[in-house]
C-alpha cells in the first residue's frame, strides 16, 4: 500500500498541471481569438474521437503492431550487437564509430530508400523502426558491459573465472540495469518512428491518419490521433518501468523525495 | 631432485625470487625486487609493509593476474606461475554481487573454484548456520552490515577447495571495534578449519594476534626485510595485548618498518 500511496503522491502534481493546461486551452478556444480550424478545443477533439472511435482503433492497432515489431527487433539487434562488440576483440573499436556515424543520417532520408528497396509492405516500416531503436540500446548495454565494479572484476579474476563466466555472471547482469535506460529511450523512439514510417505511402496507422486529417482540414481528427499517440508512448514507457521493477528487485529501495 | 619435491609437498606456497616491473624504458619502475617467501601447510603468515610497497601486486602475481618479470610461483608442489584458479581470495571490499543473495554469492564462487553445485549448496548452508548467518542466506548484500559482509566474504574464501587463502587487508574498511571482533571471529573459525593463509595487513597488532609468522617487506622495490616467528600459544585471547613479549615484537617490527621506509625514500 505504501508504494501505491507514494506513487499517487508523485503522480498528482504533473496531472494537476496537465489539467490546468487543458482548461486554459479550452478557455482560449471558447472565449479567445484562436481559430477553430487551426486549433480545435479539447472537448471538440474528444467529441470527434468518440464519433470515429472504431476507425481510430483500427489505425491504432496497425500502429501498435508496427511499434511493437520494430521495438522488439530493435531491442534484439541492439542487445546482440552490444554483446558482439564487447566480446569480439577489436570489433568494438572498428565498428562503434561507424554506428555513431549511422545515427547522423536522418530517418526521413532512410525511409524512401527502404521503400524503394522493399516496397510498401510492413517489412520496410518495421526495419525503419528497428534502425531507430537499436542504437540507444547498444550504447546503454555497452557502457554497462564494460563498467562493472573494478573490485568485483578483480575478485573474480583472482579466483580464476573464465572469460565466458565473467560475461554471464558479472558483465551481463550488471549491464541489465543500463539496458533498461536504453529500453526506455528506445520505447519513445519506437512510437515516433512508427508514426514517421506510416507517412510513407500507406493509409493504415495513426501516422497516416493524422497526415490525411490535417491535409483534409479536419484538425480535430488529427489531434485525436495525437492524443492516442501520446498515450501509446506513455503506456509503452510505463510497461518498461514496470518490467524494470520486476527484474531488478535486488536493488535497495530508494526513498521517494 | 626427490628431496626438493618432498619439500614442495609440505609447503602450500613458494614464492621464489619474484621480480615485477611496470612501465617501459625511462618510466620503468621495479615494484617487487626479487621476493622469496613460503607458507607451510596449515600455516598463518602475515605480510606487513609500507603503503605502496607492492603487496597487492604480489597477490596479483600469485593469483596469476600478473606475469612476473622474473621468478616462479609454486602452489601445492606445482609450478603455477601466471596460472589462475589455484588460490582462494578475500579482498578488502567484500566484493559480493549485488544481484545475488548471500547464499547465491557463496555458491557461485565455490562453483567457479571448482566445487560441484550440489556440494557447494550443502557446504554453504551448513556453514552459514555455523556462523549464525542462516537468517541472511536469502538476503541481498545491501541488507547486511559491513562486518557481516566481511564474514560472508571470508566464509566464501574459506570454503573454496584450494588450500591457500590470500587475504588482502580484509578488515581495512571496518571500524576499530568491529575489526577486533572480526579478528577473534576469524581466529576461531580458522581454528576449526585450518588452511594455509597469507594475510596482508597494515596493523602490526593484527598480524601478531593472528599469525604464526610475520614477514616484513621494505618499501618498493619490495624485498623481505625480516621474518618474525610469533611464539604465542593458540587459542589466543585478548590477554595477549598486555603481554610484554607482544609489545616488544610490536616495537621491533614498527622500528623496522620505519627504517625500511626511510631507506627507500632517500
Ligand atoms: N598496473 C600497474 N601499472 C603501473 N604501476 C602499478 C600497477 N600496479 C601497481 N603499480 C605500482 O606498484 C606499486 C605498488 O602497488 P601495490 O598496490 O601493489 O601496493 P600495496 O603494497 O598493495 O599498497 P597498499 O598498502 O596501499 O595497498 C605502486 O607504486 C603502484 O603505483
Ligand atoms: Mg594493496
Amino acid at each position: 500500500m505504501a508504494i501505491r500511496k507514494s506513487g499517487w503522491a508523485k503522480a498528482w502534481p504533473p496531472m494537476a498541471v496537465l489539467a490546468g493546461l487543458l482548461a486554459c486551452w479550452q478557455a482560449a478556444v471558447t472565449w479567445g481569438k484562436v481559430d477553430k480550424w487551426l486549433l480545435p478545443s479539447p472537448l471538440a477533439i474528444v467529441q470527434e474521437a468518440i464519433q470515429i472511435w472504431p476507425r481510430l482503433m483500427e489505425h491504432t492497432e496497425a500502429t501498435v503492431q508496427l511499434t511493437l515489431l520494430g521495438f522488439a527487433g530493435g531491442s534484439a539487434v541492439g542487445f546482440v550487437l552490444a554483446a558482439l562488440l564487447h566480446l569480439i576483440p577489436g570489433f568494438r573499436s572498428a565498428v562503434y564509430p561507424l554506428l555513431v556515424l549511422s545515427q547522423n543520417v536522418p530517418i526521413i532520408a532512410i525511409a524512401p530508400i527502404l521503400t524503394m528497396l522493399l516496397g510498401y509492405g510492413l517489412l520496410p516500416k518495421v526495419l525503419l523502426v528497428t534502425v531507430v531503436c537499436f542504437f540507444p540500446i547498444t550504447v546503454a548495454m555497452l557502457s554497462g558491459l564494460s563498467s562493472p565494479d573494478a573490485q568485483l572484476r578483480h575478485y573474480f579474476q583472482m579466483i580464476g573465472i573464465g572469460k565466458w563466466q565473467l560475461f554471464w555472471r558479472l558483465e551481463l547482469p550488471h549491464a541489465i540495469v543500463h539496458l533498461f535506460s536504453g529500453l526506455k529511450i528506445s520505447a519513445s523512439y519506437s512510437v515516433l518512428s512508427a508514426i514517421v514510417a506510416e507517412w510513407l505511402g500507406t493509409n493504415k496507422g495513426l501516422g497516416a491518419f493524422m497526415l490525411i486529417s490535417f491535409k483534409g482540414f479536419m484538425p480535430d481528427r488529427g489531434y485525436a490521433a495525437v492524443f492516442i499517440i501520446v498515450t501509446l508512448s506513455l503506456t509503452l514507457f510505463g510497461l518498461i518501468v514496470l518490467a524494470e521493477r520486476i527484474v531488478i528487485r535486488w536493488q535497495p529501495v530508494k526513498e521517494v523525495e | 631432485m626427490s628431496d626438493k619435491a618432498s619439500i614442495h609437498a609440505m609447503t602450500t606456497l613458494q614464492v621464489r625470487g619474484i621480480r615485477k616491473s611496470f612501465g617501459k624504458r625511462a618510466a620503468r619502475k621495479e615494484v617487487l625486487g626479487g621476493l622469496s617467501l613460503s607458507v607451510a601447510d596449515g600455516e598463518f603468515v602475515s605480510i606487513v609493509g609500507p603503503s605502496g610497497s607492492g603487496k597487492t601486486t604480489l597477490f596479483k602475481v600469485i593469483g596469476g593476474l600478473e606475469q612476473p618479470s622474473e621468478g616462479e610461483i609454486w602452489v601445492e608442489g606445482k609450478q603455477t606461475t601466471g596460472e589462475r584458479g589455484h588460490i582462494s581470495y578475500m579482498p578488502q571490499q567484500s566484493a559480493l554481487l549485488p544481484w545475488q543473495s548471500v547464499a547465491g554469492n557463496i555458491e557461485l564462487s565455490l562453483a567457479i573454484s571448482g566445487l560441484d553445485r550440489k556440494a557447494a549448496k550443502l557446504k554453504t548452508k551448513e556453514w552459514l548456520e555455523r556462523i549464525g548467518l542462516d537468517d541472511y542466506a536469502d538476503a541481498y548484500p545491501h541488507m547486511l552490515s559491513g562486518g557481516m559482509l566481511q564474514r560472508v566474504s571470508f566464509l566464501r574464501a574459506l570454503l573454496a577447495p584450494q588450500r591457500l587463502m590470500l587475504l588482502d587487508e580484509p578488515f581495512g574498511a571496518l571500524d576499530a571495534l568491529t575489526r577486533l571482533q572480526m579478528q577473534q571471529w576469524l581466529m576461531s573459525i580458522w581454528d576449526q578449519n585450518r588452511r594455509s593463509v597469507l594475510l596482508v595487513t597494515h596493523s602490526i597488532e593484527e598480524a601478531l594476534f593472528l599469525s604464526d609468522r610475520i614477514i616484513v617487506l621494505s618499501a618498493s622495490p619490495a624485498v623481505v626485510l625480516e621474518e618474525f616467528v610469533v611464539p604465542f600459544e593458540r587459542p589466543r585471547s585478548e590477554a595477549l595485548w598486555t603481554n610484554p613479549l607482544f609489545n616488544e615484537l610490536k616495537q621491533q617490527i614498527y622500528e623496522l618498518l620505519k627504517a625500511g621506509g626511510k631507506e627507500a625514500n632517500e
